[in-house]
């Protein structure tokens, strides 16, 4: 029977047995205290971080248990060079702030898959000093220890790394388009079974080579599961990424039999997971099928669908969108990244602010998965003082295309790709998009014929009612705005 | 499953009896507890976040992020200990370092994006 008032106590008679840990019953109790108001902080903030009114404030509630439990860990008895301890929080909370705060928007991908690879391999190098210290003391470690520094070194080294893989292509360091290679699956299978091996090893006969080892597999694994995913596909990946990282922490809490560590690091490792979820769902896809799946597998032919072959496109100049614009009565934005990308948010607030002085009803189309991650775009547009009141979610907007007299499209083009409608052979076939085609008239803003992130034709660009408007977004747009003014 | 961890609790147990001199039960109920609330905060998390809008989810997964940061606890409790070995002190450092960079570039981060919601939410309805 699990007592929490005899757990509290556990840990009082464990410290004090274990006289290497220096610590004293008082202190550990006052510690224990601290770590569960901690753990309620989190819980609180996870809660309250899923709605969009309290969002912010469940952020700061994470936040203060966060600091709770870290100025409770000080007072600990068993931490003795508190300075050298000082030293490192300063380094790398001025780091993490600096790149917070410089980091723009638009990278804000790249930033969560960085933090989540210093999560990562702090839970791995955390699992592997306690294990080495219990070594060095000339101990064995207990079967629960061994294997949890075993499960936390595991996924903690392959979060590192492959966070790190993640970051690379959406920088585009390496290419963002799927690498693979013949017998793939094999070489992963092969050091998949070595990382147990070792972890094996590691449990029955606790030594440093295994331990190395075991390291050094599980960042190659981590790179060498990352590298076959398409670009399109890091959000969902980072995300799943995220969740390991929690489930390392956790298992890094089984290492100290630290409760703090274990709560969070589940509740993470958990939410983290049914996250990774939800993404794939509102990309129609499962998390197995993105990491193993159609996209990576070099068997699908990534150009199918429409073929430009024989196919024109019809151009538009800016007088003439400006004209169709001004003069209807409804006019939908559709943004992706490009928009992001050429900083055009501003601009084209601007033009819709201007089209609605003249009576335009504008609304904002947000596909689920615009810009690079969930979400992203409503924190873009939000950005750029774009009303809430103007942007629609996908199911909401859909309908209302076959009333809408221009789509404008600025640099999205996956998430309105007919093929994910029409075309079984696509690799996007069965994702959800923006029935932009339904409109009246379709205005593409765009830099060049290039495909998307997914790397397909986009058909829409070829049919009678589109019309491109080439050029960077910023630009357009403002050509736009001085044009629609002239009217 | 339970029948394994029943037998991996038991070997521990006796492991841990055999060399620490601590009484069976004292593990055990250490050991149960841990699998406990690390059972009990699975659910939660995933009942926490089960109704989440998709506007959310990138503030959502910068935060929970931020909240494996926790990792920083442990870091610092294994380079709290004083050691003579360099190669420990060196990667308990770098530990350190990274949770930390972890917790206040999560936090710092995430707070970065919600901002720009709060902030326009309320005069949304009235600007226009």
């Amino acid at each position: 029977m699990f007592n929490p008032v005899s757990w509290l106590l556990f840990q009082e008679s464990e410290a004090a047995q274990r006289s290497w840990l220096g610590l004293t019953p008082s202190t550990d109790v006052y510690l224990t205290l601290a770590y569960i108001v901690a753990a309620a902080c989190f819980i609180i903030g996870i809660r309250r971080l899923s709605s969009p009114k309290t969002a912010r404030n469940g952020n700061r509630v994470a936040a203060v248990g966060m600091a709770v439990a870290v100025v409770a860990t000080f007072f600990s008895s068993s931490i003795q060079n508190i300075l050298f301890i000082l030293v490192g929080i300063a380094i790398g909370s001025a780091i993490g702030f600096f790149l917070a705060r410089s980091v723009q928007m638009t990278e804000m991908p790249q930033m969560v898959a960085l933090f989540n690879a210093m999560g990562g391999g702090a839970a791995a190098l955390t699992s592997t000093v306690e294990f080495l210290e219990i070594i060095n003391r000339g101990s064995t470690p207990d079967l629960d220890v061994a294997i949890s520094t075993v499960l936390g070194v595991l996924i903690g080294a392959m979060s590192f790394s492959g966070s790190i893989i993640a970051i690379a292509k959406l920088y585009g360091w390496i290419s963002s388009a799927p690498i693979t290679y013949g017998g793939q699956q094999i070489v992963n299978a092969v050091l998949a079974l070595g990382a147990v091996g070792l972890g094996v090893w590691l449990i029955i006969a606790p030594n440093q080579l295994a331990l190395i080892g075991l390291i050094a597999l599980a960042a190659v694994l981590g790179v060498l599961l990352v590298l076959p995913i398409g670009g399109a596909d890091m959000p969902v990946v980072i995300s799943l990424l995220n969740s390991f990282t929690g489930m390392a922490a956790a298992f890094t809490g089984f290492v100290l039999s630290n409760p703090v560590l274990i709560i969070a690091g589940a509740l993470v490792g958990a939410s983290g997971m049914l996250l990774t979820v939800l993404m794939g769902r509102a990309m129609n896809r499962s998390v197995t099928n993105v990491i193993f799946g159609a996209f990576g597998s070099a068997g699908v032919d990534v150009g199918g669908g429409a073929s430009a072959a024989g196919k024109s496109v019809r151009e538009l100049g800016v007088d003439d969108a400006a004209t169709l614009m001004a003069y209807a009565n409804q006019v939908v934005v559709v943004p992706g990244y490009g928009m992001a990308v050429a900083r055009a948010q501003n601009a084209v607030r601007e033009l819709a602010d201007i089209l609605q002085s003249k009576g335009v009803t504008v609304k904002y189309a947000i596909h689920p998965v615009a810009g690079r991650m969930p979400g992203h775009m409503n924190v873009l547009l939000a950005e750029a003082d774009v009303p809430y009141n103007q942007l629609f979610e996908m199911e909401d907007i859909n309908p209302e295309f076959s009333r809408t007299d221009v789509a404008l499209i600025i640099g999205a083009n996956d998430v309105v790709n007919p093929a994910a409608r029409n075309d079984p052979k696509s690799p996007i076939y069965g994702m959800p998009i923006l029935d932009v085609d339904k409109a009246q008239n379709v205005i593409v803003m765009k830099r060049s014929m290039r495909s998307g992130f997914a790397g397909i034709e986009n058909e829409l660009f070829y049919e009678d009612r589109t019309s491109m408007l080439f050029g960077d977004a910023k630009d357009m747009a403002e050509a736009l705005v001085a044009s629609v003014k002239q009217l | 499953m339970i029948a394994s961890l029943a037998v991996l609790a038991n070997t521990a147990v006796a492991q841990a009896a055999e060399r620490t001199g601590m009484p069976v039960e004292e593990k055990l109920g250490l050991f149960f507890g841990s699998i406990t609330i690390f059972i009990l905060a699975v659910f939660l998390g995933i009942e926490l976040i089960s109704k989440v809008p998709t506007t959310l989810h990138t503030p959502l997964m910068s935060g929970t992020n931020a909240i494996h940061g926790i990792v920083l606890v442990g870091a610092m409790v294994v380079a709290g200990l004083a050691n003579q070995d360099l190669l420990v002190t060196v990667l308990a450092f770098v530990a350190v370092i990274f949770a930390a960079g972890n917790v206040v570039g999560g936090f710092v981060v995430t707070d970065r994006m919600l901002q720009m919601f709060k902030s326009k939410r309320p005069d949304a309805g009235g600007k226009k």
